[in-house]
């Protein structure tokens, strides 16, 4: 058995025409803000706190999109902008402050504060990089502050961790050019995941790697020319950007999702560490056909099934692929919010060429297309799951996406699960 | 600024989304930036509606500041009004957009839509989403209203209401539109309109015909009614009718106005709460100290059920909207209580925990405060969560509605027998406190092994007590034998008891707290 791709390009797939042509329309957006990434990035770094300085608004997303996680003293809140603060600027960074000192007196634990932008606080030109600046000096060697924008006229939905990412780049010590070769994985996994991957990558010989965010912000991995990197989700275009400019190599590999795109993901690895090919084949083997196994048992629900992407998170166009190579599904229209071709490259060249692809969004229209497409699965958003429903589409809401754990061998067979569910839930439903 | 973790209201232009989602044939163009839909998902998941709410977002981006907001407006103004042909559009904006000084109201205007466009002023950095849905239907009203409209004269015909105030993502307000509309059925009496719920605008139209207004829920119906009182002279009845006592007063006051007998109305054969009540196994319910917390309106008629017909102790009263602090102010001091009114959820945990009560009676944010300390609760009032959408009937108003509380107050305390056994056999392994009511274990266990750790009977007991938050400070010895017997005390009233004792021995300037201390402060504190 060979772990070699096995994938085939569908010859008249994507990759054939150089330039697949994009629907990009624009109007209303149907999407989360990329404040919602505070809600699986403060779980990833257990010593940050999030601090948005907003609106009422910003405080009642987070909440509804937070939902019972709330209540167990989460490491993030919001400073509610009032009247009285859009008077004057200086008041602003006064009562920014004192907020501040008294959120770190409370929560004396917290290593790292991130000051969050939002939309009013971006339009106001409210300064949070001086504000950062001026209290990482009153909090020297205690809590390091940092900011970054997750507003939704910059921002949407994953673009949060981006942004956030990128804001700890600078801050990662810098590793000298007599150093060994490091590999870094971008992205916020579950920690399940990223112990099986730091697992595979041991036993692939890869010795020093390296998890961004890591778990403890203290333990900020070095970054250097000698490192490579290999991205864990699709939607870290600035942070990609960042990294290359301290010298980082991107790794340029399929997305870690199911059997393949594990498969391809490690290689790009095992490659650029001169592992042996015989070596990467026997360590990968048996995790990529327990993922095959497991992906087989929803073969059959799926198999010729079509299925539309709404735009969301950007992790549409390898889940497409997935469905497509892996599982026989038939993309119709795959959306996404914004479209990197670099990043994406080897994914394109795997969907199928009669796959619409859509970038950006005017909802109105997008919706018009699924009624007259009528896919047999519609993956959108909780504001467009259950209307769908009931104008008889079944649908699989998208956030659950970003929510569990789905990346590598292991989480192959939840990943299909979760498209399959629906589909099986409407056959089995007599009501 | 202020720091803010939970909120109990959204911002005012969600109060304006709920009006015009519960509205039909009204679409509501609201100049926002990327990602406030998210509102959406409150409708469609929380509501589980099977419909998008009615609204247009014009979804600008940074790039677009300071250039082409405006015309992005005008766009999607037209554009949705071309698609979903409404038959009046609400224009506003969000707090981003309350920035940017686009002016939705002039815009909308210049376009010239062949629909009436009824502009909405939403201060988001002052209000709230109460104030947002009661000006915006205010707006609707005051707009929209036919002034020549008038009743038909009263011979020969029944007397006609309007029903203002039930909304989309109304706590209840579905099935207690139905109890209401059943009990002014029964007193010969027929609604014109319900609305904002249900309504289009020309209904509202016509509003006027009817011979009075009910105001079921004076947060998001109390402004449109007052407007109504002076321009048309149409009086309104403002009792809202949560609980026997309030249900009976409200049958009499719109008999009285609507000149129709009573009788058959206030003898509902339906009414089991007051025989409930008085039955000799509710008797363990006297006296119980209850908190009450929520909207006004709600918290308000919760704080007379649970006085005049369940005989419970109120020991605390509050509510998040200041705009009714007159009338919560009124009523707390009807019960001898400090009024709370905050819209600080650590407030309302600290007074909560001061208080010490057997029942929290609250929002889902009071919920989640009383499971952490073990108390008891029920939801009475928004912000409530998707489980208090129930599918089956449960209204809140009426007759109906009382049987609904009483069973949904009772059911989370602990049962008479159970209580009586509790303190009979507290040594025994099966009804020991540690053990707790049994349906609460279920959930104090379900917590610990969130939190990933074995859980014992001992170790509930250990966890409860944590429930007894007291300063680090007043670092009070107690002996073995105190302890013990202070373990003796129900756990619901222990911290209290721990607290009390504590601030006795300080005063008399007792270093140590043993059996003597403990029951010289019980005959200090002794009512």
């Amino acid at each position: 058995m060979s772990a070699d791709s096995t994938l085939v390009a569908p010859s008249s797939g994507c990759a054939t025409t150089s330039q697949p042509e994009i629907l990009r329309q624009r109007g209303q957006r149907e999407v989360f803000c990329g404040l919602t990434g505070i809600i699986w990035l403060h779980r990833k770094m257990q010593d940050a706190f999030f601090l948005v300085v907003g609106s009422r608004t910003c405080a009642h997303l987070l909440q509804s999109a937070a939902g019972v996680m709330i209540f167990a003293e989460p490491r993030f809140a919001t400073a509610i902008i009032e009247e009285r603060d859009l008077a004057g600027m200086a008041d602003c960074q006064d009562e920014l402050d004192r907020i501040v000192d008294r959120l770190l007196v409370r929560r004396p634990e917290i290593r790292t504060l991130f000051l969050v932008g939002s939309c009013p606080s971006e339009v106001i030109k409210l300064d949070l990089g001086k504000a950062a600046q001026r209290l990482g000096v009153k909090f020297g060697g205690r809590t390091r502050i940092l900011n970054y924008s997750g507003s939704g006229i910059e921002t949407t939905f994953t673009e949060g961790e981006d942004a956030c990412l990128t804001s700890l780049v600078p801050e990662m010590p810098a590793a000298s050019a007599a150093e060994a070769q490091n590999l870094l994985v971008i992205g916020a996994l579950p920690d399940i995941v990223e112990d099986q991957f730091r697992r595979l990558f041991t036993e692939l010989g890869i010795a020093t790697v390296d998890f961004l965010p890591a778990k403890r912000m203290a333990d900020l991995p070095k970054v250097g020319p000698n490192t490579v990197f290999l991205l864990a989700q699709p939607f870290l275009t600035e942070t990609t950007g960042a990294l290359q400019r301290r010298g980082a190599k991107r790794l340029d590999a399929l997305f870690p999702f199911g059997a393949e795109g594990t498969t391809d993901w490690l290689r790009a690895a095992a490659e650029a560490f001169g592992v042996d090919r015989i070596h990467f084949n026997r360590v990968v083997a048996p995790g990529r056909e327990r993922a095959k196994r497991a992906i087989a048992h929803c073969r059959d629900r799926l198999e010729g099934k079509r299925i539309t992407f709404l735009p969301d998170s950007q992790l549409e166009l390898p889940l497409a692929r997935f469905l497509a190579t892996e599982l026989g599904m038939v993309p119709v229209e795959v959306g996404t919010p914004y479209l990197n071709r670099e990043l994406n490259a080897r994914e394109l060249a795997l969907l199928p060429a009669a796959t619409r692809l859509s970038e950006g969004q005017d909802v109105d229209l997008q919706l018009d297309r699924v009624r007259a497409d009528r896919p047999d699965l519609t993956v959108c958003g909780l504001g467009l799951a259950n209307p769908l429903e009931a104008e008889g589409l079944s649908t699989k809401w998208a956030i659950e996406l970003v929510f569990s754990p789905i990346h590598g061998f292991e989480q192959a067979g939840d990943l299909a699960e979760l498209f399959a569910r629906p589909l099986r839930r409407r056959d089995i439903l007599r009501v | 600024m202020q720091l803010a973790v939970w909120t109990y209201e959204g911002p005012p232009h969600v109060g304006a989304m709920r009006v015009a989602t519960a509205m039909n044939g009204m679409h509501y163009v609201l100049h926002a930036p990327q990602g406030d839909t998210y509102a959406d998902l409150l409708f469609t998941m929380i509501e589980r509606r099977g419909k998008r709410p009615p609204v247009t977002y014009t979804t600008f981006q940074a790039r677009d500041l300071g250039k082409d907001t405006a015309g992005i407006f005008q766009n999607a103004a037209r554009q949705a009004y071309d698609r979903f042909t409404p038959q009046a559009l609400l224009v506003g904006a969000s707090c981003t957009a309350e920035l940017i000084q686009d002016d939705p109201a002039g815009l909308a205007e210049a376009l010239n839509l062949p629909c009436p466009v009824i502009p909405l002023e939403l201060p988001s950095y002052q209000r709230k989403e109460n104030w947002g849905a009661a000006e915006t239907f205010y707006r609707v009203v005051r707009q929209l209203v036919d002034k020549d409209v008038r009743p038909a004269p009263r011979e020969g015909r029944r007397p006609l209401v309007n029903l203002l105030g039930p909304c989309a993502l109304g706590f209840r307000h579905r099935d207690d539109v139905a109890e209401v509309r059943k009990l002014l059925g029964t007193l010969g009496i027929d609604v014109n309109c319900v609305a904002p719920l249900d309504a289009a605008p020309d209904d509202i139209r016509t509003l006027g015909r009817a011979d009075f207004n009910i105001v079921l829920y004076p947060e998001i119906g109390g402004e449109a009614a007052r407007w109504l009182d002076q321009a048309l002279a149409q009086p309104a009845i403002r009792t809202v009718p949560i609980g026997v006592g309030a249900t009976r007063e409200f049958i009499e006051e719109v008999s009285a106005l609507a000149g129709v007998e009573p009788s058959a109305a206030l003898a509902d054969a339906e009414s089991r709460m007051p025989w409930w009540s008085r039955s000799v196994d509710s008797t363990y319910l006297t006296g119980k100290r209850v908190f009450i917390f929520g909207d006004a309106t709600h918290a308000i008629a919760a704080a007379r059920i649970a006085h005049e017909e369940l005989g419970f102790e109120i020991c605390g009263l509050g509510c998040y909207n200041r705009e009714f602090a007159r009338e919560m102010r009124r009523a707390a001091a009807l019960y001898g209580v400090e009024p709370l009114i905050t819209d600080d959820h650590l407030e309302v945990e600290d007074a909560i925990l001061n208080a010490s009560p057997e029942l929290v009676l609250g929002t889902q944010m009071e919920r989640h405060i009383a499971k952490r300390f073990g108390i008891p609760c029920a939801v009475i009032s928004s912000p409530v969560h998707v489980q208090d959408f129930p599918a089956r009937h449960s209204p809140q108003m009426g007759f109906e509605g009382a049987n609904v509380i009483f069973d949904t107050w009772v059911h989370p305390l602990v049962m008479g027998l159970e209580e009586h056994l509790l303190t009979m056999f507290r040594d025994d392994f099966e009804f020991s406190d540690a053990a707790g009511p049994s349906h609460l274990h279920g959930s104090a266990r379900h917590t610990d092994r969130e939190a990933g750790t074995t859980t014992t009977l001992q170790e509930v007991r250990s966890d409860g007590e944590l429930a007894e938050a007291r300063p680090a400070d007043l670092a009070i010895i107690w002996t073995a034998e105190a302890e013990q017997e202070l373990r003796k005390v129900p756990f619901f009233v222990r911290g209290k008891v721990r607290r009390n004792t504590e601030a006795f021995a300080t005063a008399q300037g007792r270093g140590a707290v043993d059996l003597a201390t403990l029951y010289d402060a019980k005959a200090h504190y002794a009512r």
